[in-house]
């Protein structure tokens, strides 16, 4: 009974979904149609929404006027997996122990990741480009992951710790009981019952990963072959005059897998992003 | 149970090693940096505070009042889009779960492609808002926004709203969903009409969980670097330089690391306040909540 809504309440609910997607989704749209468009029609004047011409031909194109795309598509996978897989490492192990286990610094150590999560990798980046620097890691990939990885180390301890937190303790020490190690109770025991929640967490880990890999690339690497698709794309935008057209299709060629990855994964994602802890 | 002791630590040491290396020890490099005039060449030397009294003579006010006005602005703006988004998303309708998939793209997308899809929307010439503006006779001519100080500047924030729009929704939408139903049963036997009920009931309920997501969504966003940079790289004429663009340009694109470092020191104090405002505020809830 409570919650029937009134014809007007119903109307008002989905202008409001309009209005609402119409701002998140029209930068899509519009790129999309300008990635139909041949150069004439993108450089038109007066505007239209539906110009004569188009056609996928710029699909094709951009993989002959960009020979690196494919290429740079790639390496931002490859990026944002290892980024996912070394900040998981670090950040299960940690988590279980914040969540389980009483020491001294315990504290004093989870301020420390969570002030480091209130920095942004920019306001670090001169002595981080002098550490690059000195150990040689500039223009290899090495460069764009190991920082990646250690600003997305401290979510990932907040989130496995909540997951943690929430098996029961009684578990732990049955296998205790039978005489299990502490190592062996975690592996054995504790680790596939948290299965979920990691998957949730390298899941979100990875979308964070591929969607801000832009300032390390930007800063570290100069070598075109080793660029992810934001830096990639980042030049041919940076040029005098920019083929639009070609600039949207590769653009949305570029995220089409992850868009897919999150329609599929999306109900995953939406459980690690209300999980207790959010990031950006 | 003497073992138990060092256990612990042993799981910390791949994270602690990561972080120290990646940021805690940046960190404190960045303090150092700052007392030296540190540049391209081999030799540095300290100069004390010299760094930080340029930077207060020269336009530390003006950066860090923009930042501010710009931080406030998109903040204030996402916060409201959030709620707005979570009531929707909270509507028992049909098609409400195709709206919840809809409404994340934004965040999805690399933020950087997500910059070059709004760098053609703001484009003057040809793109779509200026192209619709002039149809509809809001503009006499083309209008390119990112080209005028007042209109770039609201342009990178409407653009830093769309992006973390999303995730504001969603955060408040899993707050609304632990609002116990019964007491919007008992406000409905009582007479109390729907938006009675979200003024009542679920804005107070809610308000903890809005103030979290305000301050967590300010340092995010005072931390906001690529929007500007691809956008505008701070311009046209410093409009859109807030304390980030500055301490990247001084120190990346000038060679300053050691007037750099002096800018992003202040950029960790500004942090540091808002952090301890924030940790107040954690302490103060959980407090409350241990209460009852």
């Amino acid at each position: 009974m409570i919650n029937r809504y009134r014809w007007w309440e119903l109307v008002l609910i989905y202008a409001g979904m309009a209005l609402f997607l119409t701002f998140m989704l029209a930068p899509f749209v519009e790129a999309f149609m300008v990635s139909l468009r041949p150069l004439a029609e993108v450089f038109r004047i007066p505007y239209r929404f539906f110009a004569e011409g188009m056609s996928f031909a710029n699909y094709r194109q951009i993989w002959i006027s960009q020979p690196m795309l494919g290429r740079w598509i790639i390496n931002s996978f490859g990026i944002a997996v290892a980024v996912t897989i070394l900040s998981m490492m670090c950040s299960i192990p940690a988590a279980y122990a914040f969540a389980r286990f009483k020491f001294k610094l315990r504290d004093g150590l989870l301020s420390l990741f969570l002030a480091v999560s209130m920095v942004g990798a920019a306001v670090l980046i001169i002595p981080l480009y002098k550490l690059m620097l000195a150990l040689g890691l500039l223009n290899t990939y090495a460069a764009m992951i190991i920082p990646g990885a250690a600003f997305t180390v401290p979510t990932g301890i907040f989130l496995m710790r909540s997951y943690f937190m929430r098996i029961p303790a009684e578990l732990e020490e049955a296998a205790y009981v039978d005489g299990a190690s502490r190592l062996y109770t975690m592996r054995r025991v504790i680790l596939p019952i948290a299965a979920p929640g990691m998957v949730v967490v390298a899941i979100t880990t990875f979308i964070t990963a591929y969607a801000q890999q832009f300032l390390f690339a930007l800063t570290f690497n100069s070598k075109n072959h080793l660029n992810p698709l934001p830096v990639g794309l980042y030049q041919f935008f940076g040029h005098q005059e920019v083929r639009w057209n070609e600039l949207m299709a590769a653009s949305i060629v570029g995220v089409l897998p992850v868009l897919v990855l999150y329609v599929f994964l999306q109900r995953y994602i939406v459980a690690g992003l209300t999980a207790g802890a959010v990031k950006e | 149970m003497k073992r138990t002791d060092a256990f612990p630590y042993l799981l910390l040491i791949p994270a602690l090693l990561l972080v120290g290396v990646i940021a805690a020890w940046p960190l404190v490099e960045t303090f150092r940096l700052s007392f030296t005039d540190a540049s391209m060449k081999q030799t540095q030397s300290y100069v004390g505070f010299e760094n930080y009294l340029k930077f207060f003579q020269r336009d530390f006010w003006p950066i860090l009042g923009r930042t501010l006005v710009w931080t406030t602005l998109s903040v204030s703006l996402k916060l409201v889009m959030g709620l707005l988004g979570a009531v929707l998303l909270n509507a028992a309708v049909p098609g409400r779960a195709l709206f919840r998939i809809l409404i994340m793209p934004p965040w999805v997308v690399p933020v950087a492609v997500g910059c070059f899809m709004w760098a053609w929307m703001y484009n003057g010439q040809f793109g779509m808002i200026s192209g619709l503006g002039q149809r509809f006779g809001v503009f006499s001519g083309p209008f390119e926004f990112l080209a005028y100080k007042q209109a770039a500047f609201i342009a990178t924030v409407v653009t830093d709203v769309w992006i973390g729009t999303p995730l504001v929704s969603l955060y408040l939408l899993a707050a609304m969903q632990t609002i116990p139903k019964d007491l919007y049963e008992a406000a409905w036997t009582d007479g109390a009409g729907r938006f009675y009920r979200f003024r009542r009931v679920t804005l107070p309920l809610l308000m903890p969980s809005i103030t979290t997501m305000a301050l967590l969504s300010t340092i995010w966003t005072f931390n906001s670097f690529e929007i500007i940079w691809i956008l505008t790289e701070g311009g046209p004429r410093g409009s859109t330089t807030t304390m980030i663009i500055d301490t990247y340009k001084t120190a990346i694109s000038r060679f300053r690391y050691g007037e750099g470092a002096a800018r992003a020191v202040m950029i960790l104090i500004c942090l540091m306040v808002l952090s301890a405002i924030y940790l107040a505020l954690l302490n103060r809830l959980t407090r409350k909540g241990r209460a009852k």
